[in-house]
């Protein structure tokens, strides 16, 4: 009798510890194959996925892709993978962040070789899984046809922030309209500029202001091209001179426009000259010999250098700063910063330079969008903190929502 | 020394640029001029072959691709500017380049320097490491707030913010430097071998 029961728990404990290996040893046939129009997309690509398999899913296990344009083929083998990749979680552009999209297997298709790249029609689609020697094919082919999307759904927080923050500029430029006298800080880099136009003005020198080296899309150059507006109003209220050498050619167009409108706000367009503004080179260091040649030439009583900076920083700024010019950078770029710290009299770092603008004009529309990005800034800190809180706390789903793709 | 011309002339330009360290002189000025001239002329035959020719007349005038003569007409009103009557028509093209790199720019920015941002400080503090970064953003943030006066805990908070700009600011200064001499080493070698061959 024990003989009889020691028998059987052994052959027990032989299938508990074998039926594992026995049944990776099968293949099973993929299960709810399906095939759907990949969402978010414009259109040229396929979504393909499965039910992720505890027997097919292992090392030296692959899944067959084949496609075709047409239901009776021919059939092209469009990609082989790994069983143990590829799976919805991966993709929560699509498939959010959901805990049963670890159960399904996702493949993009996205072109059949030779015949649809990328696929923009129905195609038809078979899976099939092997393990090198044997192979199981989904029963069933699968199809369908992609279509554009209008709107790329994952980007929704990106619209959201957009709306709050453009909504907050918008009340905010409003308000500025009705009461100009909104506070804004102290900027001490900003109050120097008179007295370095002062300063040019009782040496009988000119000022030599830089908008960096980007184009007009550029945050950073906008930004200068506006401080640029009202440095040029103020040299031409005090009969002094401004020379701009460009980097770009559409920059050194704004900024002869821009000028040319500060000289006749201020009542003098007779005194505005049009080749102090003047286009260099875009050539990077060419631009910075040619600057540097001008500074030790005419040296300039000031240098203003606002905009965007790679490398040349410090170049110009060292040797502006050895012709004893007094010096005021602004930029955002935050490598070239510290040489502008160290070179400079007074330096404007990052976002000081795009509220420098608002700063020395009052004007509603700067003012106002400066107030917005203020009380968008608080949101951010407040969203950070509770980000912090939450994240430490170990929850997820806050964080997720400021996820972008 | 080496006999091949251009690494003669290389040399010589070279040298020319780095005489500027002494003072501004002749040699100087003539490398400069020349560094600016070929460098416009150089990017001029860059932009007809690589963006003009493939992107313009060819497709235009080649394959019949007709709707670019919109863009081609708005970038030709950038020509008015040489006639002082006519030179408002430049600011159609300007507005142009505006008003679209301000509407790519602006979900870009969103994507970029918000939400990828806030997403990679929103951390849990767990390590030094992470601490440092929550608070060091968030008395940066304070130190950028323009609508109140540095006066009381919010001028405290942002002296710690600018401490934590100036440590960033310090790596960055030193990193950079070393690059910096890196390309001083680069100019040398070729002026010490390459060029005298005192360095094998």
């Amino acid at each position: 009798m024990m003989s009889y029961k020691l028998s059987v728990i052994l052959t027990a404990l032989i299938i508990i510890l074998f039926l594992p290996a026995l049944a990776h040893a099968q293949l099973t046939p993929p299960q709810e194959f399906r095939a759907f129009d990949t969402p978010n997309d414009d259109g040229k690509s396929l979504s393909l996925t499965w039910k992720v398999s505890l027997e097919n899913d292992r090392e030296g296990v692959y899944y067959v892709i084949s496609a075709a344009a047409s239901a009776d083929g021919p059939w092209y083998q469009i990609d082989k993978t790994l069983s143990t990749i590829g799976y919805k979680s991966d993709f929560p552009q699509y498939f959010g962040f959901g805990d049963d999209n670890k159960l399904w297997h996702f493949y993009e298709a996205s072109k059949i070789p030779d015949v649809m790249d990328p696929i923009t029609s129905t195609a038809y689609f078979r899976l099939a899984v092997t393990d090198g020697t044997k192979t199981v094919e989904f029963p069933n082919m699968v199809s369908f046809a992609p279509q554009g999307n209008w709107f790329d759904k994952s980007k929704i927080n990106i619209l959201i922030f957009v709306i709050i923050f453009s909504s907050l500029i918008l009340f905010f430029i409003s308000l500025a309209r009705r009461n100009p006298n909104l506070f804004i800080r102290h900027i001490p880099g900003l109050d120097a500029i008179e007295e370095t136009i002062g300063r040019a003005t009782e040496m009988g020198r000119p000022i030599l202001y830089l908008n960096g080296l980007l184009d007009m899309s550029s945050l950073s150059t906008i930004a200068s091209t506006s401080i640029l507006g009202k440095v040029a109003r103020k040299v031409a209220n005090y009969d002094s001179q401004i020379k701009v050498p460009c980097y770009d050619p559409i920059v050194m167009s704004v900024c002869q426009e821009v000028v040319k409108e500060a000289y006749a706000e201020a009542g003098r367009p007779d005194a505005f000259k049009q080749d102090n503004i003047f286009f260099i080179t875009n050539d990077q260091f060419a631009y910075a010999a040619a600057v540097d040649g001008l500074i030790v030439r005419h040296k300039p009583a000031a240098n203003l250098y606002m905009g965007y900076y790679y490398a040349e920083s410090l170049l110009i700024a060292e040797t502006g700063a050895a012709t004893g010019a007094m010096q005021i950078a602004g930029t955002d770029s935050i490598t070239q910063l510290p040489f502008f710290i160290t070179t400079c009299d007074y330096t404007l770092m990052g976002e000081e330079l795009y509220a420098a603008s608002a700063y020395l004009s009052r004007e509603p529309l700067q003012l106002g969008s400066l107030k917005g990005q203020d009380i968008s800034k608080a949101f951010i800190i407040f969203v950070l903190i509770i980000g912090t809180i939450v994240s430490t706390a170990e929850s997820l789903f806050f964080i997720h929502l400021f996820k972008t793709f | 020394m080496s006999s091949d011309i251009f690494v003669w002339i290389a040399a010589f330009l070279t040298i020319a640029i780095y005489s500027f360290l002494y003072k501004d002189n002749p040699l100087y000025k003539a490398a400069e001029h020349l560094f600016v001239g070929v460098s416009v002329g150089y990017s001029i035959v860059i932009l007809y072959f690589n963006v003009v020719s493939p992107r313009l007349l060819v497709p235009l005038f080649q394959e019949g691709d007709w709707v670019l003569i919109f863009p081609a007409l708005i970038g030709l009103l950038m020509v008015s500017r040489f006639f002082p009557k006519y030179d408002w028509l430049s600011r159609i093209t300007i507005a142009f380049v505006l008003g679209i790199s301000t509407g790519i720019n602006l979900p870009l920015i969103i994507q970029a320097s918000l939400l990828k941002q806030l997403q990679g400080t929103m951390l849990a503090m767990t390590n030094l490491n992470d601490i440092l970064i929550v608070v060091g953003v968030f008395c940066v943030m304070i130190y950028f707030y323009f609508s109140s006066e540095h006066k009381g805990i919010v001028n405290s908070v942002s002296k710690i913010g600018i401490l934590f700009i100036m440590v960033g600011f310090g790596a960055s200064f030193g990193y950079t430097v070393m690059a910096r001499i890196s390309l001083l080493i680069g100019r040398l070698e070729f002026l010490f071998h390459d060029w005298i061959h005192l360095i094998k």
